[in-house]
């Protein structure tokens, strides 16, 4: 019966001591340690009014990242695609006259799909696909869960402070 | 005199029922302070309206009757639970007497029982079959459980609450609670004549209302919701009512029994309108009733529930003795010191 794991070192069968066996005091004790938290500061976050922010290293809702010429860096090369767990993400490429020469023109996430598991951010050569800090995720139509690239390209300015997180975690290995 | 009876039983009730819908509240505010939350407060201003959104969510909900119930104790034991909690209030003096065309009008529903504490330790007692009847008429074992503590626990409280009784009864020697407040005003509260008696009477009335730490008829993680686990619907909110409104008649009884009941010191020094003063006291009565109240829920929110044989040890191996002490000691006061 006496057998104390390293988790619980409190004494097993300790002796009370008389004021202790007397129990109101200790009673009182315990009022006063609850009637102090009446004075305390509250953890209530009051939700829809008061929002979270997330920090960098949230994994939120994928987006695409739009450059400063106002085009997305996606080069349509379907890894996200491939790499996707749930099967969340669908990409058709086409070609443009633009540098990169290949572009998305239809991309898909099925929102009901991803598990916010980040491969698609991990695998993406271009850093074109990367987590928001948007976890505010609501949809009352299941097609209004597949997000197109209109819901998905996002300016990169918005996104500066996720690729500085990732760039240097992929330099800090 | 039949219409003046009327018309403060309509008072009396309207207040108590307004009051014990924002007594759910205050206790759901109580436990999210002490806890650092913040508590409802989405329903009106400051959720002031929220009674009346779970009021409402209560009657609309579906009237479910166990297959296995015995259909008429079934409906009969919330309906025992709620009469007994609101005639309790019957014979509370609530003032001392209020003079209207040279007419005098006591602030109590029935004024001068002289049988008034009596009154209330039968009314009392009769409570428990509420409960039972209900663990016992629902055909489930949980119930049944709950019914069955409920009778154990309020036979040893009882006893220890009797006790207690005893030493205001021996100190002002009278069973009527006007007589009993006019006693205290002349001789001091009871709560310093007689301190053991008073403790054992708190501590009874937490078992005789079933709060926290004696609430084993509920104990939820155990046995589920206890004697009330098979009703719901309105049926389920007359218990719950019940709960309160015996919350508000024990801290009444105990502010009349060893607080003075209306009773404020020193009040009559200042010379001042005699209908005026009867409303202070209403006043003064009403936040020493709230006292109590606040401490039974901070009572609640702070201390775990006892376990079945620490409670029965509690009652008849501590109390029960300290009662019979507490006996011998009153008397010996009232022998030596008070002559």
């Amino acid at each position: 019966m006496h057998n104390r794991s390293k988790y619980n070192n409190s004494k097993p069968n300790r002796k009370l001591s008389l004021w202790e066996k007397l129990y109101l005091p200790e009673i009182a004790r315990g009022l006063l340690t609850t009637i102090k938290h009446l004075f305390r500061p509250k953890f209530t976050r009051q939700y829809p009014e008061e929002k979270w922010e997330a920090p960098a290293a949230f994994r939120g809702r994928p987006v695409l990242v739009m450059d400063d010429n106002g085009a997305e860096r996606c080069v349509a090369c379907g890894l996200c695609s491939r790499v996707c767990p749930p099967l969340a993400i669908e990409v058709q490429a086409s070609e443009t006259e633009l540098l990169k020469e290949r572009f998305p023109v239809r991309f898909e996430i099925n929102m009901l799909r991803c598990i916010f598991c980040g491969f698609c951010e991990e695998v993406c050569p271009e850093e074109a696909i990367v987590m928001s800090k948007d976890y505010e995720l609501v949809f009352t139509k299941y097609d209004d869960a597949i997000y197109g690239k209109d819901k998905l390209l996002t300016p990169k300015k918005d996104l500066q402070e996720r690729l500085d997180y990732l760039r240097e975690m992929r330099n800090s290995k | 005199m039949l219409i003046e009876a009327l018309i403060k039983i309509v008072l009396v009730l309207f207040t108590v029922l307004t009051a014990v819908s924002y007594l759910v509240l205050l206790e759901r505010w109580i436990s999210a302070w002490l806890q650092d939350r913040i508590g409802p407060n989405r329903v009106g201003p400051l959720g002031l309206l929220q009674p009346l959104a779970d009021v409402l969510k209560l009657l609309l909900k579906e009237d479910i009757e166990p297959s296995q119930s015995e259909k008429w104790i079934h409906w009969l034991a919330p309906v025992i639970s709620i009469v007994v909690a609101f005639s309790v209030l019957a014979i509370i003096p609530f003032g001392s007497s209020i003079v209207l065309d040279g007419k005098s009008y006591s602030l109590a529903i029935a004024s001068n029982i002289n049988i008034g504490v009596l009154y209330i330790i039968a009314l009392t007692s009769v409570g428990v079959y509420g409960i039972t009847l209900a663990g016992w008429s629902s055909g489930s074992k949980y119930s049944l459980l709950g019914g069955l503590r409920s009778s154990a626990q309020m036979i040893s409280y009882e006893l220890t609450m009797g006790l207690g009784l005893v030493s205001v009864v021996m100190l002002c020697g009278t069973l009527d609670l006007g007589g009993i407040i006019q006693s205290q005003i002349s001789g001091g509260w009871n709560i310093f004549r007689a301190p053991l008696g008073f403790l054992l009477f708190l501590i009874s009335s937490f078992a005789e209302t079933n709060r926290q730490p004696f609430d084993l008829p509920e104990a939820e993680p155990e046995l589920v919701g206890g004697y009330h686990t098979e009703y719901s619907s309105m049926k389920f909110a007359l218990f719950f009512l019940a709960e309160y409104a015996n919350m508000i008649t024990a801290s009444a009884v105990m502010s009349v029994l060893f607080l003075g009941g209306w009773h404020v010191p020193f009040l009559n020094t200042f010379g001042m309108d005699p209908n005026l003063m009867a409303i202070l006291g209403i006043a003064a009565f009403a936040l020493k009733i709230f006292a109590f109240i606040f401490f039974f829920m901070w009572v609640r929110w702070s201390i775990p529930r006892f376990r079945y044989d620490q409670l029965m040890n509690l009652g008849w191996k501590v109390l029960l003795p300290l009662g019979i002490i507490n006996i011998v000691i009153t008397a010996l006061e009232k022998t030596y010191l008070l002559h």
